[in-house]
Order: structure tokens, then sequence, then C-alpha cells
């Protein structure tokens, strides 16, 4: 309890400098906000008009006060392409990124940690090199290209796949908002249909992100196997005549997955990012594409709400992390 | 462990063999689009064009217009034939200073409200009180203020006129002046907001044939059809669903896999393939009253001589640029502006080849035989035409010794650059609303130098051919006023005009009823499917 209250007050100086820098990184984009939102027929003056009423017309160190006295009411702001304010928009969509992120750590988990143990238990043979192939052409590959590739032969070519049109099929309805997850909602309001329908949207998107970040981890989990397989308390293990599946699970893996965790966290939050790209060609509606229209439409509230949410998701992940640590080996919490 | 594979299993085989209902999908119209609405109230301020199509659906105007063939054989509206929408009929008095609407007595909003002239009357205040691209389109039409609007009776309305003018009964067609119920609107109306603008952004306070059913901004917006509307025929389709689709890749599989029934805005090199293919409809059509064009700052040396300007008109690859660029999606205009504004005044003759003797030839008389370097601008949101196009420019340009950078600006910050007027030599492009080429010309040409006048450029005389045009009744009179402001176009050059855009829209075979308009959005009352 005390290593969680610690690293909470640590974090703090973390957000306002990241409040700081996205409100003046924003402020330096090119672009006129004034400009593209008074219309296609506007006229100097018009456009005043909205510079006033946006509070552009201040100064910067005035307009940061007003930002951070909303900061403290829990208004980010309103987002001018969407016309919605900007906390109501993240809370809607905030779920779909995570669904999709989720569901894409899980496919690499389930299949590059197999594969790197694997691979670590038979270094140098056909099967290690096979997945350092698959796997580094799976990072190679931009993800919007991998995502448009899956799209054309799955959807197009196939027909195996439903339309990227988002999460939901167009003639099937939401579910009732519980975790805002839509295949865990359809399930607790008994809609199986729903949420086979919220899955098959999903396979494409997750499967893109998947690959992805299928090489780190089975690299990583490789590297570390490799460590600790020729370490000397696996040779003991050995000499004592465990059974090679004890040692390898028991004693191996348990000892390999320190810096595989590590990774995983860094992992998610870096697919949290990167599924920008991903939902733009799924029509996918979560934060990513959010603030990368509001990004091309110089709309800062958005941008600005969308950087302010990533750094306290990063923020409370390396919190989790931490803590996940001291299950794993309960020597890093004596050391905490 | 085992169980929970063959649950995942089974769930799976669940989902992939699913099917959707198909009931009602002959009813039902799906869209795809690039983008969505920001705003259902086309009043608000930054509301963006497809809140323009959100605003038709919804709302009724009180006239319309009519319709007709185009020469290719599609339908369009009909820009010269004014048909009733809200309003059963309408007078102009003896004087011509006055017009009377008669409003249909059966006309619910769809609360069940009926509508009045008040709500006309509280409409059309709205619209030339709050200001900003409302207001602006008004007063295109010469209504300015609410003392012009009156409400005679429950079911009469009249409109004073400041001034005679021909643009002020097509006006009211356009989507502007939508009627709202006010005694819905003014519910949600607060001290520091009378207008009921923030309210209105997100709700409807409509009586047009299409009810708001949901809308998530950046997603999905849902209608379904008002049974009750009595402004026109009902329309075929219960429902229309517009979803987004940002990746036009994707929006042109869903076409071509037959998920999706309609898309604009794809890439003129999809259409173009999708034509030929033959899978799906293609229904182009040339957009009205616009053209792309290069444009040139005739304020700032070099581009202030006119010789380096007929110079430059004479190096441009119009060709190349139209089938390389263009994809011949559109109409080759070869540097004449008044070929794309209207329909049956005398052209002017094309006045520019390419010819790259005589631009050099220019370039000498102008005193810059030795050519000059400068920047090549272009607003990257069009890019995937002006991209190409910028390049074969720059190549042709470099033939008569002009060098140019290329410097693309990011769509959100074009305007601004517009506005500025430094650039000095740009590509852009203009369509209006009212297919009159003096509306055009005032927008463009004029001395008032709005933001669309991207040249900078001052003539007294055209703006005093303009301003006549604009109030000239006599049909001859007024076609030698056009002849003759589009002679001086081309002869001061500030701008050489390249194409005229098509407006190209891909759709499923069984879709039926569309029609192109001058707003460049779908009408869900016409379309139906078979």
């Amino acid at each position: 309890m005390r290593l969680v209250g610690r690293r909470l007050a640590l974090a703090i100086p973390g957000l306002v400098g990241v409040v700081v820098v996205t409100f003046l990184l924003n402020r330096a984009l090119p672009g006129d906000p004034a400009a593209f939102f008074a219309g296609p027929a506007a006229t100097k003056q018009a456009i005043d008009e909205i510079r006033v009423k946006l509070g552009l017309d201040r100064s910067l160190p005035e307009q940061f006060l007003y930002y951070v006295r909303d900061l403290g009411r829990g208004n980010l702001g309103t987002s001018l392409t969407t016309g919605q304010s900007v906390v109501s928009d993240l809370v809607q969509r905030l779920p779909a990124s995570l669904e999709l992120t989720l569901a894409g750590l899980a496919l690499a988990v389930g299949v590059a940690l197999p594969v790197g143990v694997f691979a670590a238990t038979r270094p140098g043979s056909w099967i290690d090199h096979v997945a350092r192939v698959v796997t580094t052409t799976g990072v190679s590959l931009p993800v919007f290209f991998t995502g448009l590739l899956l799209v054309y032969v799955f959807y197009y070519l196939l027909g195996w796949a439903p339309a990227p049109l988002g999460r939901l099929d167009a003639f099937a309805s939401a579910p009732r908002t519980i975790t805002g997850f839509f295949t865990i909602d359809a399930l607790l309001t008994g809609q199986p249909a729903t949420a086979g329908a919220a899955v098959r949207q999903l396979v494409l998107p997750a499967v893109t992100l998947g690959i992805f970040a299928m090489a780190p981890i089975a690299r990583m989990t490789r590297a570390a196997m490799l460590g600790v397989l020729s370490s000397d308390f696996i040779r003991t293990a050995r000499a004592a005549g465990l059974a090679s599946r004890t040692v390898l699970f028991t004693y191996a893996f348990r000892n390999a997955m320190l810096p595989v965790v590590t990774l995983l966290g860094m992992i998610f939050s870096f697919l949290l990012g990167a599924n920008v790209l991903v939902e733009k060609v799924f029509a996918w509606p979560g934060i990513g594409s959010y603030a990368l229209e509001a990004l091309i439409a110089s709309d800062y509230a958005p941008v600005q709400g969308f950087v302010l949410v990533m750094a306290t998701i990063y923020v409370l992940l390396n919190l989790a992390i931490d803590v996940l640590y001291g299950v794993i080996d309960p020597r890093v919490r004596i050391e905490a | 462990m085992r169980t929970a594979a063959r649950c995942l299993i089974a769930f799976m085989m669940l989902a992939w063999g699913a099917t959707a209902s198909a009931q009602g999908r002959n009813e039902t119209l799906l869209v795809v689009t690039e983008s969505g609405p920001n705003s259902m109230d086309i009043h608000g301020v930054g509301a963006n064009r497809p809140a323009y199509q959100a605003s038709w659906n919804i709302y009724d105007r009180l006239i319309t217009y009519g319709t007709k063939a185009s020469p290719d054989g599609s339908r369009m509206y009909d820009y010269a034939s004014l048909k009733p929408e809200l309003a059963e009929s309408w007078t102009v008095a003896p004087d011509g200073m006055s017009v009377t609407f008669k409003l249909r007595r059966d006309a619910k909003f769809h609360d069940g409200t009926p509508v009045t002239a008040k709500d006309v009357k509280w409409s059309f205040d709205r619209a030339v009180t709050v200001g900003g691209f409302p207001t602006f389109q008004m007063k295109a039409g010469s209504l300015e203020k609410p003392a012009q609007f009156e409400a005679v009776d429950d079911h009469t309305f009249r409109v004073k006129l400041l001034r005679k003018d021909k643009l002020t009964l097509p006006d009211i067609g356009v989507p502007v002046p939508a009627i709202y119920n006010s005694t819905l609107a003014k519910k949600h109306a607060t001290a520091s907001d009378p207008w009921a603008m923030e309210w209105l952004k997100n709700n409807a306070a409509a009586g047009g044939a299409y009810k708001l059913e949901s809308w998530k901004p950046g997603q999905e917006t849902v209608y379904v059809r008002f049974d009750d509307w009595k402004s026109g025929p009902l329309p075929k389709l219960k429902k229309v669903i517009v979803r987004e689709v940002p990746s036009a890749g994707n929006r042109r599989a869903l076409l071509e896999r037959g998920d999706a029934d309609i898309s604009f805005d794809l890439p003129p090199k999809d259409f173009s393939e999708m034509a030929k293919a033959g899978k799906v409809a293609v229904v182009s059509h040339p957009v009205e009253n616009a053209f792309a064009y290069v444009g040139m700052n005739v304020k700032n040396p070099p581009f202030n001589s006119p010789k380096v300007r007929q110079a430059v008109a004479h190096a441009i690859p119009f060709e190349k640029i139209f089938s390389s660029a263009v994809f011949e999606r559109g109409v080759a205009l070869n540097g004449n502006p008044i070929a794309a504004l209207t329909h049956g005044h005398e052209l002017v003759k094309t006045p520019f080849k390419y010819d790259i003797a005589k631009a050099r030839a220019l370039m000498a008389e102008a005193g810059h035989a030795k050519g000059f370097e400068t920047t090549l601008s272009f607003d990257q949101g069009f890019a995937t035409t002006n991209e190409p196009m910028a390049v074969l420019v720059q190549e042709s340009l470099a033939q008569i010794g002009i060098k140019t950078t290329i410097n693309k600006i990011p769509g959100s910050n074009w305007r601004n650059m517009l506005l500025k007027k430094e650039m000095p030599i740009f590509l852009n492009a203009f369509g209006g609303w009212l297919n009159y080429p003096e509306y055009f010309f005032f927008w463009n040409y004029h001395g008032q130098n709005a933001v669309f006048n991207t040249s900078s450029y001052q003539s007294p005389e055209m703006d005093k051919l303009i301003d006549a045009a604009r109030f000239e009744s006599d049909p001859r009179k007024y076609s030698e006023l056009v002849r003759s402001f589009a002679r001086l176009a081309v002869a001061d050059l500030p701008r050489v005009a390249v194409y005229q855009p098509l407006l190209d829209v891909a759709m499923q075979k069984n879709v039926r009823g569309y029609q192109y308009w001058f707003h460049r959005q779908l009408d869900y009352r016409q379309l139906s499917k078979e």
C-alpha cells in the first residue's frame, strides 16, 4: 500500500509536465483554428469573432491559466470536430481502444510466449529460425499496411471477415453500456448474437495489432529464457533430477517473466498509441483516430485530452507492473 | 484449460456463423462517408459540409428546386425552377418589393406541433442574426435583417425586399433558411443563448422528411422516416444509416462487396476504375459554377506583371494534368473560366494553348528571360489531385526558367494562408451554390476582396460589370455583361482555370433516384432500393 502511494506521488510532477508540454506544443502547431472553423465564406471580422469566442485572442499564460482552471473542474474543453465535450468523447471512445488493444495484446502474448519458450529450448533449430523470420516480418510491416492487406485478403477476396465498419455491423445495435467493452456487455445483457458480431469485428484489427506486437515479446521471451536456462540454479535443478517440465515452467519460466512483464507494460501503452492507424483502417471509433482527426483540424482540446489520458494510463500501468513484480518475484517487494 | 478452449471454439463458431437479419434492408440505406457532421444545426458555428446533409434531410425549407435531366441522362436539380416545400404557393407583389408565402395547413413538426408563420419568422430571424456563414449566405440573396420578415397570420409569411435581387428566391431554397420548431427551440434557449445554439447543435427541432434517431459524432448517424411528412411525396426509405469509414480503400471495398450502398469522396482514380469495372454504378456530374485553377498574386512581383502571368498560362500542361492528375474526372477548361460557370452563355474562345516557345518569348518581353525562383503552394487536404498537378506544373514552369519549390500546406492552415494573400503562385478551387456567373465572380474577382479573391485582384472596371450584371433584368444586356467580365478575366488573368471537377458518386445498381444537387449532398427523400 505504501508503495502504491509513493509511486502515485512520484507520478504527479510527470503529469504536470505533460500538461504544460501538450499545451505549448499544441499552440506551436501550424494552423489557425479560428480560420478553420469560421467556415468557407468567412470574412476577417467573422474569424476574429470566433477567435474571441475560442479565447485565442488572449496571451499564452492567460490561456494556460484558463486551461488549468477548467482542468481542475474536470472540463477538458469542447471538440470542434465532433461538437461534443472532450470528456464525453473520450469516455465513449476509450473502451473501444482498450478492447482492441487488450485483444491484440492477448493474441500476441498467446502466440509469442509459447514460440519464445519453444525457440529458447531449441536454439538454432529450424523452428527457432522460422519464428525469427515470421516475427521480424510482422514487426517490419507498418500496421496500416498489415491492416489493409488483411482487409483485402479476408474481407474483399475471401469474404470470411465482416466489413471493416467499426465495432459492430451497421445493422446491429450496440448493447447497453456496462463496461464499454461490446463483447462483455453483450454477454452480460444476454445477447450472444451481438457478442458474436462484436467478436467478428474485433478479429482482424486485433490480429493486425497482434502481429505487430508479437516480435518484441517473442524475442524477449527467447532471450530471457536462454539466459535463465543457462544459469547455475537450472543446472542444479537438472542435476538433481527434476522433471524437465518442472524445470522449464516452475523455475525457468517464472524467472524469465520479469523482463517480459516489463516489456508487456511498455508494449501495451505503445500499442494504445500505435493503434491510431489501425483504428483509421478499420473505422474503429477509438481515441487514437479521434486524436488524429482533431490534429488534422488544429482542434486543440481533444489532442490535449488524448495526451493527458495516455499519460495517466502510462502512470497507472507502470504502477500495476511494479505491483506485479512483487507477485512474480517477492525479492522486489522487500527491496522497495 | 481444455473446457475453456472448447468454450472459446464454440463461441467463435457462433460468432462466425451468426447471420445478421436481412429484414428491412431494402428499406434501409447504408451510406459510407469519410467524415460525418459536427452539428445538427446548419446555423451553428463551424458547421461542416456533412452537417449540411443532416440539416437538408431533417429540416424543411419554404421552397425547393425542381429536377431535370442533365446532358448525359442522369438527374439533376433545376436551378431555374422553384417548387413548393413548406410553402404551398408564393406571390411577388406588383411593385416587386415583397414576396408573400402561403404555408401548408397540414404540416407538422416531428413532435406534432403545427408549423406556423411564427416558426418561419423565428427561423429567418435566426439565420440573419447569428452571424458567420448562415448570415453571410442570407446576405447573398439580400436577406439581411429581421425587420424584413413578417408573420402576417398563422399561415402567411412575408419577406420585404431591400432591393430587387434575382438571387432572393433561389437563396430561400438553399440549406441555410431551414424552418425550426420555434416553440421547442425556445424551451432550450437561455438568456446568454437566446437562439438555443447549444441545444440545437445536438438535437433537432425540425419537421423534415427524416427524424434524427441517433447520432454518435465521429461514428454514425441514423435517420428514420417521419411518416407524417406532408411537404412532398412520402420517401421510400424507412431508415438511413450513415457510417464514417475514414479509409477510402475500405469504402471502395465495401461498395464492391455489396455491403454499403452509396459513397462520395473517393480518389478520382478509384472512381475511374470502378466506372470501368462496372460492378457498381458510378454517376458523375460536373460541379456547377466551380473550377480548379492556378492562381497568382497580382500585387507582388514577379506575378504582378501581366506578361509573366500570360507566360505561365501558356506553360500549363492542361492535357497532361487532365489525364494523369485528374484521371479525366472533370471537364478540361484550358484557361477558360466561363465555360464552367453557366449554361446558355456564348463561350469565350479558349484562349490558351500549351506553347512553351510562346511562353518563353513572353517571359523575355517581361524582362525575365533568365527566369526567377518562387514557391508553388497547395492544400495538402486535397493532395490526391493537387500533388501530381503541382509536380506537372513545376516541371513545365522549369522549362521557361521559373524554378519553383513545392510548398504543401496542411488543410487546417490553408484557409489561413488564403486570407493572408501572400502565396505567389498556388493551386486552388472554388464552387458556389447559386448557379449564376456573377455570383461566382462576385466572390472571386470582385474588388471587395473576399477571401476567395485569392490573387488580390483589383479592377474598378471588373467591379462595375459584376455589380451591373447582378441587378440587370434585361436578358440581352445581362448576357453582354457576363461576356464582358469573362473576357476581362481572361485578359487580366489573375488565375488560369484548369478544369471543372466532377462530383462522382458510386452506388449499388439497385439504388434509384440519385440526383445532383448544388450543395453536393445526398437527398435521402429521393432515393430508393429495388
